[in-house]
């Protein structure tokens, strides 16, 4: 616990750790017009992750790995684990990230919403997971720059058993690491 | 130390019993609290007579213990404390017409004696109506296995008058689950089956989730996400020894026992797709079970160890199917009823499967009765999951939500009656009920 409280306060003074709060569904930029269906996820123009007047004793790599941060969460629909339009300048941005930095990794967790079976909904994270992944790989990172994992409902990110909540947990993290 | 909830034949109609908290203290660990929330119309009177030898009261008190047991079954309504005018410790200090004037059918006295170096307890199950003498026996005991004893005593009391073998000397294995999120604390808990003596088996910060016992009830297989990826664990309770029995890439998830205790079925994943496979656990042999796009999990055995039951949703939504380990390519698809069926869990007899459904809007408990594909809801709330048979298929014990936490609660198996053992603290969750086996 205290380990982790140090290494989130290093992190954060650093900058890497995209505030706690994480970005809701209708604070993202809507994509493209023209972007392709939400289903693939390859329609991305990439033009997503604002840029942030990071310290100037960032790297390169580091600064882009702050802009992208800012939006690191993608939410979705209730038992679905179609990514949404306007989520996929953010999984381009991302991918963008990851192709012009070859030591950059990425861990996607994905997670549910506590309605139903637990288990069954491991495999439901899985999903969302697998989605965002192929949607990477389909944008040019290489396979072994990503891991997936699935924590179903047991790592909400808030708490509460209204939709408000449920719409916050039905997400794929991208954790990055350099 | 407890209050007693008498429910008379006069009232034994009434709709609600007042909530009722039974209070289990045991300090530094999350205690557990039966709260009758539901009246049991048929419940039958019976006195439990605090027992001779020993002060009313503690948490040794015999009496009190027995009395709660029953109380959990459903089945009976024992006789509040305050209203017992006379305490007889033994048959023949019983005057009969007290009780049948308190409305009592049956009556249950005893005392507690030095015995040796340990004690002994007597006790003597008799009928108010008729005087005959049911029960009585003499059970060795001691001072720290005084509630053991008085669960023995419950079990046996149950049988001799429902002809079904009590379960109230079983345990449950559970998970609590401390802080906010995302900083929490999980623990894997076992607790008497009435929530008392919880002990921590395992602790993490990172989840853990899905214990199952072994059949001879020694062993608990989970999953834990300690090394930041899920793997499957069994651990040994007596000696709390574990290994690491699954740790491939992707999901380790979802054990369950073989009947003959030698393997386990898993979920694992390959590139996000789960299947179910089977694991020898002395050979570690790896066998494939269904190989389907869909997401196939929560598989459970049949009694003959031929097939599994599980979770799948090839067909849109989840619902529960079956598969022959000797023909794996076609699973036939089990629930026809509701739009959700899922983690399909079988019950002593090998003739029910107790499964979430999604059932009027709510996520809910049901039992299906495999002969005629009936499915019967038990519970009526609205994130209901993770349901598990008592070992003589009597209660179905299950997660639910309340006031924006997890607790746990207890239905019969016909759905006469629901109740909730709730913790004081935190999140309870992912009940499993341990099978009779050796006691321990």
């Amino acid at each position: 616990m205290k380990l982790m409280h140090v290494l989130a306060v290093a992190l954060l003074s650093l900058g890497l750790v995209a505030c706690s709060k994480p970005t809701k569904p209708d604070q993202t930029t809507p994509p493209p017009a023209d972007s392709g269906a939400a289903t693939s996820g390859l329609g991305g123009e990439g033009a997503a992750g604002a840029g942030t007047g990071a310290a100037t004793a960032l790297t390169p790599q580091q600064q882009a790995l702050a802009a992208i941060q800012q939006k690191n969460v993608i939410y979705f629909e209730y038992d679905s684990a179609e990514i949404r339009q306007e989520y996929v300048p953010v999984v381009a941005a991302h991918a963008q990230y990851l192709v012009k930095y070859p030591t950059a990794r990425v861990r996607l967790e994905g997670h549910t919403d506590e309605r139903g079976s637990r288990e069954y909904n491991i495999g439901l994270g899985e999903r969302r997971a697998q989605t965002v992944r192929r949607a990477l790989l389909a944008q040019g990172v290489a396979e072994s720059r990503i891991t997936t994992v699935s924590y179903g409902e047991e790592r909400p990110a808030v708490e509460g058993s209204d939709e408000a909540a449920f719409a916050q947990n039905r997400r794929v993290e991208l954790v990055h690491a350099q | 130390m407890q209050a007693m909830v008498a429910t008379r034949k006069s009232r034994a109609g009434a709709t609600l019993l007042a909530l009722v908290s039974l209070l289990f203290t045991m300090p530094g660990h999350a205690q557990l609290r039966l709260d009758i929330t539901q009246g049991v119309r048929d419940a039958v009177p019976i006195a439990v007579v605090p027992f001779g030898g020993q002060a009313e009261g503690g948490s040794n008190d015999i009496a009190a213990v027995v009395a709660n047991d029953l109380r959990m079954s459903g089945r009976f309504a024992p006789l509040e404390r305050r209203d017992m005018v006379t305490r007889p410790t033994s048959g023949a200090e019983i005057r009969f017409e007290d009780w049948r004037l308190l409305n009592s059918d049956f009556i249950v006295v005893g005392r507690v004696e030095p015995d040796g170096a340990g004690l002994a307890v007597s006790f003597e199950l008799h009928n108010v109506q008729t005087g005959a003498s049911l029960l009585a026996q003499r059970l060795p005991s001691n001072e720290k296995g005084l509630r053991a004893t008085a669960h023995r005593i419950a079990d046996l009391v149950f049988e001799r008058l429902t002809g079904i073998p009590g379960a109230f000397s079983t345990r449950i294995a559970y998970v609590a689950v401390d802080g906010k999120p995302p900083a929490q604390r999980y623990r894997l808990i076992v607790a008497d089956a009435d929530g008392f003596n919880p002990r921590t088996v395992l602790e993490s910060r990172e989840p853990i989730m899905s214990p199952a016992w072994s059949p001879d009830g020694q062993d608990l297989a989970y999953v834990s996400f300690e090394g930041k990826a899920s793997a499957v664990y069994v651990q040994r309770l007596a000696t709390g020894q574990r290994s690491r029995v699954s740790a491939r890439a992707g999901i380790n998830g979802a054990p369950a026992w073989s009947p003959d205790g030698r393997g386990l079925a898993l979920t694992l994943s390959r590139d996000g797709n789960l299947d179910i496979y089977t694991l020898d656990l002395r050979t570690q042999t790896l066998t494939r079970v269904t190989s389907d796009e869909a997401i196939d999990t929560e598989a459970e055995w049949s009694k003959d160890g031929q097939s599994l039951f599980f979770t799948s949703d090839r067909a849109g939504n989840a619902q529960v199917y079956r598969v022959r380990l000797d023909d794996s390519r076609r699973a036939e698809r089990v629930t026809f009823t509701n739009g959700y069926n899922a983690r399909p869990r079988l019950s002593p007899d090998g003739k029910e499967l107790a499964m979430v459904t999604l059932d009027r809007g709510g996520y809910r408990i049901a039992v299906m009765d495999l002969a005629s594909r009936n499915l019967r809801v038990l519970t009526d709330a609205r994130q209901d999951e993770s349901p598990s048979f008592a070992p003589n298929g009597a209660l179905v014990i299950y997660a639910t939500r309340e006031g924006g936490r997890g607790s746990l609660a207890i239905a019969s198996s016909d759905g006469a009656f629901q109740q909730r053992l709730s913790s004081d603290q935190g999140d309870v969750r992912d009940p499993a009920w341990q099978p009779f086996g050796p006691r321990t």
